[in-house]
């Protein structure tokens, strides 16, 4: 089933689009996960880092691609994304958590330290999350960027948290 | 139940917006100045706006931008005002329209 | 009776921009009419991040661009005409302009004006079901500009028919304002908007109901408004499956079955024109000027078939570029490679799977062209 039938990303699209992560990547550290598989004009997500790790290049319907070992999971991209499609995803936060950003534009928005229930891209709940930051700066221009900490085996699953 | 949004991630919060009393059949309801009339009413779940000539259904919002008339009320004793694009005005006097509205002659 | 250099129908974004480019090619007189109570047409209940090219403002809320685009037209003396509608025309390019007055009146006002840009916009489409006129039933644009314009709510449970950018895009403001969206329906076998917009729907647990359609829409709700939506099945023939209804509690269902083109102005104006199934309906012939078969007269943006914001706003760009030019404020060579340069971004915003379509309509509108009439 593809996200045009169903409306929600799978894995296996996810490696199609060449956008999945290294298992290698994965345990240096956060990283930028882009979930955008259809080739529509848009690119500031490319503009948005300024390390050069995310590739779009010419023609502007190129899919996104991350370059690991530039990408530093700094999540500048992820507010700067218009599909909301970017996470950037910890698998080495703690022994037994990982962390997951994601850009949550709902009210009430999560406060740090509150529990809240963890989504995957159906939203059907997965696990408790605690919410360890929450970010709105100017620069993101009014699409807050909520971290929340996860046991690890969620990591690839967990996009967001039921809306309140 | 009040529906005005009041807080938004976007569109942040209301800031002191200039309250005014118009009269809707009868009755004084809450609106903010020069907002659409047709807004006013929705806050307070008003959603029908005018019974239709022939079969006397009810109709209300649903282009919204001035276009289907939908939303065509007595507004001051004028009928046929477009609700969705005239401004709530302090001591406004809007009645839901039957038919024409007694514009029974504007055929 | 009034003389103007350039006259524009619609302030939205092809309406501006084709403003604002006449301008800053250095013609003197533009004035901008609109039949709304504010300018800037549906910009500013685009309260979400625009797609599109970093060079270009992607990224940027469709708001704040209207906001940016009005103060620019603004700053460069632009005039405005607001509750104004442009009635007709007649020969010679003489408009008849019911204009709004401070007081809230209208005073007929005829102007003859050199050069003509339409960019009046388009109108969402309707669906007809049992229950359809219900108080409650209405368009996504509609609930879209109470929300995110006027901040009240329509209703509290939504049942949305349509998975376009629209659907999509108006389902996931509805639940932003606090409502909540039972479901979306959409009769085509796939989501027709983007994937990103799906998954925003997706991510908050809202089903969306592909091969179905609102089978019946009950209105047993106070003063008669919606209660309950039975959605239903269909076949690849569009025909309704019996036995596969689904019921639904719900106060407001909103129709996002696509757009068409208002070519009122265009068709009272003896322009040519083509039926275009992807952009909606009837639409005016063009050239790559944007100028009509009628000369002097120019289109832009979704009156020449729909498509989205930033196309428009492109587009109102080239017929700017193509009145000043027209009116000799700026050489042809210069318009020539001004407008090569939009017409670049207007091809990129015409690729990829979702863009090609309308790539292949515009192609096919401008290959209708047979050229503008002796004047």
């Amino acid at each position: 089933m593809s996200i045009k039938e169903v409306g929600y990303i799978s894995h296996q699209e996810l490696i199609d689009a060449k956008q999945d992560i290294s298992a290698a990547r994965y345990a240096k550290g956060p990283v930028a996960v882009v979930e955008c598989v259809q080739q529509i004009p848009c690119n500031p997500c490319e503009a948005a880092c300024k390390f050069g790790a995310i590739k779009i290049g010419e023609p502007i319907t190129n899919l996104p691609k991350i370059q690991e070992d530039n990408c530093t999971g700094c999540g500048v991209c992820v507010a700067q994304c218009p599909g909301l499609a970017i996470f950037i995803v910890n698998k080495t936060y703690s022994d037994t958590e990982a962390t997951v950003a994601f850009p949550y534009e709902y009210t009430p928005v999560p406060k740090e330290g509150e529990e809240w229930e963890a989504v995957n891209r159906k939203g059907e709940y997965q696990c408790q999350a605690k919410i360890v930051k929450v970010m709105n700066p100017k620069a993101f221009d009014r699409t807050p960027v909520v971290t929340v900490a996860i046991p690890k085996e969620f990591a690839d699953e967990v996009r967001s948290v039921k809306r309140k | 139940m009040c529906m005005r949004v009041t807080d938004h991630v976007i569109l942040g919060q209301d800031v002191d917006p200039k309250m005014i009393e118009i009269t809707v059949d009868g009755q004084k309801i809450p609106a903010k100045e020069g907002e659409p009339i047709l807004a006013a009413l929705l806050a307070q779940e008003i959603m029908v706006n005018r019974y239709t000539v022939k079969r006397n259904e009810p109709r209300g919002l649903f282009c919204g931008i001035g276009q289907c008339t939908d939303c065509a009320m007595i507004v001051d004793g004028r009928a046929n005002v477009r609700t969705c694009i005239t401004p709530a005005v302090e001591g406004m006097i809007v009645e839901t329209q039957y038919g024409y509205g007694g514009a029974d002659d504007v055929k | 009776m009034l003389n103007k250099q350039l006259l524009i129908v619609g302030a939205g974004p092809a309406g501006l921009a084709a403003s604002i480019e006449a301008k800053k090619a250095g013609v003197k007189d533009v004035l901008v009419v609109d039949i709304n109570m504010k300018p800037g047409g549906q910009l500013f209940k685009q309260i979400h991040k625009f797609f599109g090219s970093s060079a270009h403002r992607a990224g940027v809320r469709g708001m704040d661009t209207g906001a940016a685009m009005l103060k620019e037209a603004e700053e460069l003396g632009v005039e405005i005409w607001l509750n104004t509608a442009c009635v007709g025309f007649f020969d010679e390019r003489v408009a008849c302009i019911e204009k709004g007055m401070p007081d809230g009146s209208k005073q007929i006002v005829y102007m003859k004006a050199e050069k003509i840009i339409i960019a009046t916009g388009g109108q969402e489409n309707v669906v007809r079901f049992k229950g359809w006129t219900t108080p409650g039933v209405m368009g996504a644009g509609a609930a879209q500009t109470m929300i995110n314009v006027n901040k009240v709510k329509p209703g509290n449970k939504i049942v949305m028919l349509g998975t376009g950018n629209v659907g999509l895009i108006v389902s996931y403001q509805l639940m932003q304002a606090g409502c909540d969206v039972v479901c979306l329906v959409e009769a085509a076998p796939g989501i027709g908007g983007y994937g990103v917009h799906a998954s925003k729907i997706s991510r908050a647990g809202v089903p969306i109901y592909t091969k179905h359609t609102i089978k019946e829409v009950k209105g047993n709700g106070p003063n008669g408004r919606v209660s309950e939506v039975t959605i239903v099945e269909i076949d690849p023939k569009f025909q309704h499956i019996e036995g596969t209804e689904k019921t639904f509690e719900a106060d407001t269902v909103t129709l996002a079955a696509g757009l068409k083109p208002v070519s009122d102005l265009v068709r009272l104006q003896d322009i040519e024109l083509v039926f275009n199934g992807p952009f909606g309906g009837w639409v005016p012939t063009h050239n790559e000027k944007m100028e009509t078969t009628c000369p002097g007269i120019y289109v832009a943006g979704d009156t020449t078939g729909v498509e989205e914001a930033n196309t428009a706003l492109e587009e109102g760009r080239v017929a700017g570029v193509s009145a000043a030019e027209a009116l000799g404020a700026i050489s042809a060579a210069d318009a020539e490679a001004w407008r090569a340069e939009i017409w670049t971004r207007l091809d990129g915003l015409r690729m990829g799977p979702f863009g090609e379509k309308r790539a292949i309509a515009k192609k096919e509108v401008m290959d209708a062209f047979p050229g503008v009439a002796e004047a």
